[in-house]
Order: structure tokens, then C-alpha cells, then sequence
């Protein structure tokens, strides 16, 4: 049952062959087991998650479920929800209780979905390893000494561990495709306006936008006519009639099911950096689409060198901005003595943010300060363009772009925490999407063998044209006809106690 | 040496929308404190501005109205800063591409002394739209700040002037004319108390007939007119001083103190705020077009300027008479409504600007609160055109109506001002007049033209003041073959 496909979990709802309160007890079962060690939820309240599930039962009952009534889903940290302890994976928000849902919570909670609970973070969901979060690092459930990735590292962890049925996640330079592909299951990170980001504590406003990490690409179509529509209390949220995710999905010739599909491969995504083991599996996968009909065309994507620096330029000049809030007058962490109201600032903050999150409003701060604006800020809005730019003229060639999503394979926890570059490369697959806007994907394609002789999932990463999901996710839900990497679960060892 | 001060203005006007400019929250004033503070006037984690198009229109509104370019498309920015009624640490404002563009106002600087009154052009250099701060409330409670978020994110248009000012007087003009003009067209309020209109005021000198600019020093935060004189006077005199003494004016923030009459430096150009404006991500660039400004128009009352020219080319009044009566959208109301009733413009203009705006201040009343409504005034007006009363026999109805005597007509009749206009009456009158003054008559047939009108005098002293006086003198002309 914890492997089943959300499709599965809702047939087996409606025929009441369980009740969403059996489903979301054996979740808590499992998180109650394995949680202690992995580390994947910062929030729970088994209470609040079983009144969700008895109310869900009551509406399967009444007979107006949604296919996602009765589902028990890990909600990131990163979306206010009424009520539940909201943290963003930080000391600042410790004891911030959310007074207002999220739009993305909201859209669960219509559509009759269970809150599992809160998932750790990155704080403020800077970093790549879920090694900056307050609440501490994560274990990667296929080898406990390896970090998830990051920022969405608890809700990746949480369903690769199968401690939920899918779960949400955000995406602001890779945040939801390197922990997929770190950890083998389904990502999807939208067109940038497709899912609202109101309640979702902002990063880097232009770049932040929220998505499925589930175990298939039909799985995150479900989720996605959950989470994509238009909402007007985010001014960027796309005022587009609401779409059907799945629409794609069943319809295809069975043979070649992607005949006449024009897949382009980046040159600049197979140079130097890229893991061997990370390469070769990446091209069995493209074999793997050329058997189901596709056509490979080299293109190229020539700023995409450029992306890592334009990011942390950008993200760092809006988080610093966004995270002025905190500045203990209203909510969040005071520090309990100060002599004066600029101490007061200087001490919470200091106290209340930790050293990633600090380095980047320094660095923020820096590139929009009088005298440096033009050379940094202005300058990498201009290459953000061209950038932009090189997906249009590639997309002309091509119906998707396909690359490994991630570097390497999951690396060992601490490995890269003292060296920030290090860890900034591990997006410089995913980066380039957020900066165009454009959606995204990891798809598990296989594993590599690391030095110390453990497989670890390596994940295919899709890009598409703008709004172009559906075909994204058949693309993906094809060869997840044809392979089954996306099903495979790590064996977690027996915790102590039972489960 | 002879120094000539150099004024530009910054006007906050607080725009009259129900609602915040990024948010549903109330604007209404006078809330208990943080009952109108939404989840975005508190900047929770995770909230998003969403603009209110009612702001918008009021910016276009006074774009047109000051005859400004209005952007297609304009920016807004974040305004860094942290501050304790800043829920944000930024402010949302518009920076390197403000919604309206530049413009003009015409204003009319008052005679003062010797100096004759006179039109001045002054230049807007642009207008923004963006979001008011809250408030910090010291020793509420004892030895502690609160804060009060119900102002922030009321909207507000930043209104900049070229620095065209070369006086007080042209500076406090100028602020009146907009002070005006934003209630005109009905984007503010105008409540100086409340804080819904204020001024920060840009002054420096220099040596008279040259064209550098000296160093300003901004005054902040003025909120009557009469401060505003006072402060731009002693701020004039205090920089010419220095200046004459050797000394060097630092750019700089400075406060007006009313009690001691001095203004005083809150903060020098080094110790400022590097505002590390960039374009806010969260909302989409202004965009506003042709229709948009067309609909806004169409909306829009007939503006002062307009107004005066039509009152001068419609009823004949002189350009100083049009303006006066165009100063404020009320008064020019009240003038049209008494013209409506059916009184002559010209005799109507003169009472709305003389007794009627003369009562008004003594008594420190409102148009609104005049106890001689523009109907009333009409039916005045009416009577004298008629001649059922004199002009002066009119003053005396009028002191009536103010006091609340009641009707025109019932008053006339009631303190018995009726004119006499029957030919044979004035005639009979005219006659005994003749008979006692013969010495008089013997006069003006010498020549002495003066007799005449004593003669008219004597007549209208024997009527009691009731003879008609055109009469009395068409009568008199013809009985002495004049």
C-alpha cells in the first residue's frame, strides 16, 4: 500500500477497501518509526492529520471525493498553514504558529487531501543538502551518511522513505529536481505563475515557485490539477483556464508512444562537471526515449555557464530584501536583551538566522548598494534575458530538453557544508529553468555506484517550453511505462521498536 | 550681497480608496490601534501585494489634471530600510519610473505689501504612487513603543516639484494650489491634521542673479500652511546667515519646531539611508493605456482652469474674478448653483466673494455650513434685479437670512424694504422735493452739476430710502429739462 500510486490509493478509497484513516495511520505508523532517524518532518500533530482523514471518510462516504480525498500528503515547511507551527527551517520562525493558510494548502484542503505534517527544510530554503536547517540535517533513505539535496530534502526524503503518498515542494534554483534526482522519484517544478505563491514564504520572489515530488509522473499530474491555477492574491500567479494534467497521459500509440518527439540535448549539460556515473545513466535513459520514438537533436544553450553567477546575484539581491521581515518587532525570534532598538535588530537577526541565510543577505545587500546596483543587479537582469533567450531559440529545434538534473549522486553529509561554491554547482543543471521561468522536471532513471560501492539514484531532467507540463509529464509517464526505476524503494534498516 | 532662495516641494497626499493600496484592509482614520491591520499591513511570513486599481485611477486623475505625461508602463520598486512601523524592512514605492511624468500647475501668489499680486508656473517633476508606513506611539504604555500598522499601506501619491519657488509665499501658493486641487478632483482628502496632505520642502539659497544651485536642506513633514511660511523663512534666513558668516550649508534632514519657530537637523547626508532600490518582484509593471486614460477622464469633473476660462468667456467676469471663484471646487459649485437659480453672474460673483466668502470667515465657517444657501442668495439677487429692493435695502435682507429671519420675501415685507417704483409716487415726491429746495434748482440751473445730486438725496431721504434711485433720477432729469 505504501508503494501504491495515488490512483491506486483512490480506488482503494472508494471501494472502501480502506478508510483514509487506516491509510493515514499507517503513514504516521511509519513516520512515528523512521522520523527519529531521518529526520524528514519538523511539524506533526497526529490529532489535527486524523480529523483531516475522518472528515475525508465522511465525504468519500457522501460520495463527492476528489482523486485526492483521503490522501495523506507532507506539506513543505515553507507554506503557512493555519494553525500548524510554519518555520521555513529556521530559528526565526521556531515558535511561529501560521494564523492563514497557504493557497496551496488551501487547494489540498478543497480537494478533501490529508496534512501529514510539516517537512524540513533548508532555512528559508537556501541550500542544497537540507544541511542549513535549524531542525538539522536529513538522511537520505537510500544511505543514511548522504544528504537528500535541498532544499526540499525532508519532503524528498519523505517519499522516497514512503512516510507519505506524495508531497509539496518549491523549487527557486533546483530545489525540488536535485533532491528527486538525489533521492529517485518524481519532481516537477512548473512554469513559473502556474501555482500561486501566496502563503509560500518568499526566497527569491521571481524565481520561487512551488511543485509536486511524488513517486510517478502520474502522481505529480494529479498533484498539479491540485496546486496550478490562477489565483489573485499573487499578482504573478497566470490567469489561464485551469487544465487537466493528466490529459496527455493515456492516449498515446502503445508502440511508439513518443514518435516524432524532438528531444534536445544541451552540449553544455555533458561537459566537464559531470559526473561519469551521472552521464552514463543519462544516456541509457536517452536510448531508452529513442526506442519509444523520439528524435535526439543536439542544441546548445550557450549562457547557460553564466547561470550560477546570475542566480546568486538575483536570489541573494530579493532574499535580502524578503527577509527584513524578521526583525523581532512583530513575530519570530526576539533576542531577549538589547539595549536599543538597533541592537534589538542586530541581535535577533544575528541569533535568528544561520550562516547560509546570512551570507546570502550579504551578499544581496551588497549587489543593490548604491554604486554597485549597475555592475551586479542590472547586469545579471540582462544576462537572466539571454539566458532566457537561448531556451527560445533552442525550444525552436525541440519539444523538450533533456540533462541530467544533478552533478553527481547524493554526496555524504558534511562533504560540501564548508565549501558554499561546491555546493552552489550542484544546481547548475536546474538553475538556468528558474531564471527563464520555464518548467522542469527529474525523472528516476537509474542508479551509479559510488566509491564506497552503494547504488544511488540518479535522476533525467526534462525541461519544457512554457506551460508545456502535460506533455512534460507524458514524457515522463512513457518511459515510466517502459522502465522502473521510479518504483524502486530504498530498504530502510528496521528501526528500533516496531513499525 | 543679494541672495535669492531656491524652493522645491515633496507633497504626500494620502488618496481617498476604501482600501489599502496592496490590500482589502480599511484606510478609515481614527481605528483603535492595529483593528485595520491585515495579514499583509503586518507583513506575515508568505503575504503578497496585490495592487488596488482605485489607486491607479486616482494617479491618472491627477495626471491629467496637471496636464502630466502619464507612463504606459511603470515600475514598482522596494525602498530598503528598517524601521520599527516598516513591517516589511522595504517600503513599496515607484523609483526610476513613476506613473505620472511631468506636469504643471498655474498658481496665483497673493499681493503682499507692495508687491502686486501675480501667475506663476510651477513644474511637477513627477508623481508616484506608493505605500504609507504605520505609526510608532510612544509611552502608551509606560516606558515602552507600540506600534500602529492601521495606516500602513494607505495609498499615497508622492507629488515633486522642480525647484521653481522663490519664496515663501510661492511655496505656501503653490501647496495651497495643490491642497486644492487634489480635493477638486477628489483623490484626497485634504485633512492636514489627520496627515492625509504633507509637505516636505526643499530650500537653499544663493547669490541673486546666479544660476548654481546651493546645497539644500529638506524641511520634513509639514503639516499646516502657516508652519510651512514660518519654517521656510527661518530656514532662508538661517542659511543666508551662514553663509554671511563664513560658514557652509550640509545637505541635510531638518524639523520644523513650531513652538520655537526654528527649524533644527535630524540627520546629515552621511548618516543616510542607502535605500537599495530594486524592482519589486512581486508585482507585475504598471501598465496603462489609451482607454484607461480616456474612462478616468470621462469620470472626472471640469477642472479649475477650465472652469475659469468658461466663467470668463460664459459670464463676462474678469480673469481675477474667475479665479477667485475657481480657488476651491465649492465655492466655484456655489457660484454656478446661484447662477442656476437664476441670479445675474456678474452681481452674483461679487456677493459670493464679498459677503457671502466675508462672513464665512469671520465667522470661520465652511460653504457647507452657510446659513444662506445658493438658492437663497438667488432669490436676493433676483430682487434687486427686479427692483423690488435697493442695494442697500439688499445688505440688510441679507444680514436677515444669515441670522435665520427667514424667506427673501417675507423679509422685505416684514422690515418694510420695498422699493418705491410707482412713476406717479416718486413724481409727488420729486415735486414737494423741488418746492422745498429752490435754492438748490437755482443751482444746478447755473451750472453746478453738484446740486443734482443733492437733489437726488433729498428725494431719496424723503422716501425713506424706498424711491427707486434710477427713477428718482430719470424723474428729476426730466422735470428740471435736464
Amino acid at each position: 500500500m505504501i508503494n501504491s500510486s495515488l490512483k491506486t490509493l483512490a480506488q482503494m478509497l472508494a471501494n472502501k477497501e480502506i478508510s483514509s484513516v487506516e491509510l493515514t495511520q499507517t503513514f504516521l505508523n511509519r513516520i512515528d518509526a523512521y522520523n527519529p532517524v531521518i529526520n524528514a518532518y519538523i511539524a506533526l500533530d497526529h490529532e489535527k492529520t486524523l480529523a483531516q482523514a475522518k472528515a475525508a471518510d465522511v465525504r468519500i462516504a457522501a460520495g463527492n471525493a476528489t482523486p485526492l480525498t483521503g490522501i495523506p500528503i507532507a506539506q513543505k515547511d515553507i507554506f503557512c498553514a493555519e494553525g500548524w507551527k510554519t518555520t521555513c527551517g529556521s530559528k526565526m520562525l521556531e515558535n511561529f504558529i501560521a494564523p492563514y493558510d497557504a493557497h496551496v494548502i488551501t487547494q489540498f484542503d478543497h480537494a478533501g487531501a490529508v496534512n501529514l505534517g510539516k517537512t524540513n527544510m533548508d532555512e528559508f530554503a537556501m541550500g542544497s543538502s537540507n544541511e542549513t536547517s535549524y531542525f538539522g540535517g536529513v538522511k537520505n533513505p537510500w544511505d543514511f551518511t548522504r544528504v537528500p539535496g535541498g532544499s526540499s530534502g525532508g519532503s524528498a526524503a519523505a517519499v522516497a522513505a514512503r512516510l507519505c503518498a506524495a508531497a509539496t515542494g518549491t523549487d527557486t534554483g533546483g530545489s525540488i529536481r536535485q533532491p528527486a534526482s538525489l533521492c529517485g522519484f518524481t519532481g516537477l517544478k512548473p512554469t513559473y505563475g502556474v501555482v500561486s505563491r501566496y502563503g509560500m514564504i518568499a526566497f527569491a520572489s521571481s524565481l520561487d515557485q512551488a511543485g509536486p515530488m511524488a513517486k510517478s509522473a502520474e502522481d505529480c499530474a494529479l498533484m498539479m490539477n491540485v496546486m496550478a491555477g490562477f489565483d489573485e492574491r499573487d499578482s504573478t500567479s497566470l490567469n489561464r483556464d485551469k487544465e487537466d494534467y493528466t490529459r496527455e497521459l493515456y492516449n498515446s500509440n502503445p508502440n511508439k508512444p513518443l514518435q516524432g518527439l524532438r528531444v534536445g540535448l544541451p552540449k553544455e549539460f555533458f561537459a566537464d562537471g559531470l559526473d561519469a556515473g551521472v552521464a552514463t545513466v543519462i544516456e541509457d535513459a536517452i536510448a531508452e526515449y529513442k526506442k519509444l520514438g523520439a528524435e535526439i537533436v543536439e542544441i546548445s544553450l550557450p549562457n547557460t555557464g553564466l547561470s550560477i553567477p546570475v542566480y546568486y546575484v538575483l536570489a541573494p539581491a530579493e532574499a535580502s530584501s524578503n527577509l527584513s521581515r524578521y526583525d523581532g518587532v512583530r513575530y519570530g525570534h526576539r533576542a531577549s536583551e538589547y539595549t536599543d532598538l538597533m541592537d534589538m535588530y542586530c541581535k535577533s537577526r544575528a541569533e535568528g538566522f544561520g550562516a547560509e541565510v546570512k551570507r546570502r543577505i550579504l551578499i544581496g545587500t551588497y549587489v543593490l548598494s548604491a554604486g554597485y546596483y549597475d555592475a551586479y543587479y542590472l547586469k545579471a537582469q540582462q544576462i537572466r534575458r539571454l539566458i532566457a533567450q537561448d531556451f527560445e531559440v533552442a525550444f525552436k529545434k525541440c519539444d523538450v530538453i533533456m540533462g541530467p538534473a544533478a552533478p553527481s549522486t547524493a554526496f555524504k553529509a558534511g562533504e560540501k557544508v564548508d565549501d558554499p561554491v561546491a555546493m552552489y554547482l550542484q544546481d547548475i543543471y536546474t538553475i538556468s529553468t528558474n531564471l527563464a521561468g520555464l518548467p522542469g522536471m527529474s525523472v528516476p532513471a537509474g542508479f551509479a555506484t559510488s566509491a564506497d560501492g552503494k547504488p544511488l539514484p540518479v535522476g533525467l531532467q526534462i525541461i519544457g517550453n512554457y506551460f508545456d507540463e502535460a506533455r512534460m509529464l507524458n514524457v515522463a509517464h512513457q518511459y515510466q511505462q517502459v522502465t522502473d526505476w521510479h518504483a524502486q524503494a530504498p530498504t530502510l534498516d528496521k528501526p528500533e521498536g516496531n513499525a | 550681497m543679494e541672495w535669492e532662495v531656491v524652493i522645491g516641494l515633496e507633497t504626500h497626499t494620502q488618496l481617498r480608496t476604501n482600501t489599502k493600496i496592496f490590500s482589502g484592509a480599511s484606510t478609515t482614520y481614527g481605528a483603535e490601534p492595529n483593528t485595520q491591520a491585515c495579514e499583509v499591513s503586518i507583513a506575515l511570513p508568505g503575504v503578497l501585494p496585490v495592487l488596488n486599481k482605485e489607486a491607479v485611477n486616482c494617479a491618472i486623475q491627477f495626471g491629467l489634471a496637471v496636464n502630466a505625461e502619464i507612463a504606459p508602463r511603470s515600475v514598482f520598486a522596494r525602498k530598503n530600510y528598517f524601521y520599527p512601523d516598516l513591517p516589511k524592512g522595504y517600503q513599496i514605492s515607484q523609483y526610476e519610473l513613476p506613473v505620472v511624468g511631468k506636469g504643471a500647475v498655474t498658481i496665483q501668489v497673493p499681493a503682499v505689501g507692495k508687491n502686486a499680486a501675480y501667475e506663476k508656473v510651477i513644474n511637477i517633476t513627477r508623481a508616484h504612487l506608493e505605500e504609507d508606513a504605520g505609526k510608532s506611539v510612544h509611552g502608551a504604555v509606560e516606558g515602552m513603543s507600540g506600534i500602529d500598522l492601521n495606516r500602513a499601506g494607505t495609498p499615497l501619491l508622492e507629488i515633486v516639484t522642480e525647484p521653481d519657488m522663490r519664496s515663501a509665499a510661492e511655496a505656501v501658493a503653490y501647496a495651497k494650489k495643490l491642497h486644492e486641487l487634489v480635493q477638486w478632483i477628489g483623490i484626497c482628502d485634504g485633512n492636514m491634521q489627520e496627515g492625509s496632505f504633507r509637505c516636505d520642502v526643499n530650500v537653499s539659497v544663493r547669490p541673486k542673479g546666479t544660476e548654481k544651485l546651493g546645497t539644500r536642506r529638506e524641511i520634513k513633514n509639514l503639516n499646516s500652511f502657516k508652519f510651512m511660511q514660518q519654517a521656510i523663512e527661518y530656514e532662508t534666513r538661517w542659511q543666508i546667515e551662514t553663509l554671511e558668516d563664513g560658514g557652509t550649508i550640509q545637505q541635510a534632514t531638518v524639523l520644523f519646531n513650531p513652538d520655537t519657530g526654528e527649524t533644527r537637523a535630524m540627520r546629515s547626508k552621511e548618516e543616510a539611508n542607502d535605500y537599495r532600490y530594486f524592482p519589486d518582484p512581486d508585482l507585475l509593471p504598471l501598465a496603462i493605456t489609451e482607454a484607461d486614460k480616456a474612462r478616468v477622464a470621462a469620470q472626472m469633473p471640469e477642472l479649475p482652469e477650465a472652469m475659469k476660462l468658461r466663467f470668463e468667456t460664459q459670464f463676462g467676469l474678469t480673469s481675477y474674478d474667475a479665479a477667485s471663484l475657481t480657488a476651491s471646487r465649492e465655492l466655484a459649485q456655489y457660484f454656478v448653483e446661484t447662477v442656476d437659480a437664476g441670479a445675474d453672474a456678474k452681481p452674483a460673483a461679487n456677493w459670493v466673494m464679498g459677503a457671502i466668502s466675508a462672513k464665512l470667515n469671520a465667522e470661520e465657517k465652511t460653504l457647507a455650513a452657510s446659513p444662506v444657501s445658493a438658492v437663497n442668495l438667488a432669490s436676493l439677487l433676483k430682487r434687486i434685479a427686479d427692483n423690488t429692493i435697493s442695494n442697500n435695502a439688499a445688505k440688510q435682507v441679507f444680514e436677515a437670512m444669515w441670522n435665520g429671519e427667514g424667506e427673501v420675501d417675507a423679509i422685505i415685507d416684514a422690515k418694510g424694504l420695498k422699493q418705491v417704483s410707482d412713476t406717479g409716487a416718486i413724481e409727488a415726491i420729486i415735486d414737494e422735493v423741488l418746492a422745498a429746495n429752490a435754492a438748490m434748482v437755482e443751482e444746478f440751473k447755473a451750472g453746478k452739476e453738484k446740486a443734482f445730486n443733492a437733489l437726488v438725496g433729498q428725494a431719496m431721504k424723503a422716501s425713506k430710502g424706498k424711491a427707486n434711485p434710477a427713477q428718482v433720477n430719470e424723474v428729476l432729469k426730466k422735470k428740471l429739462g435736464a
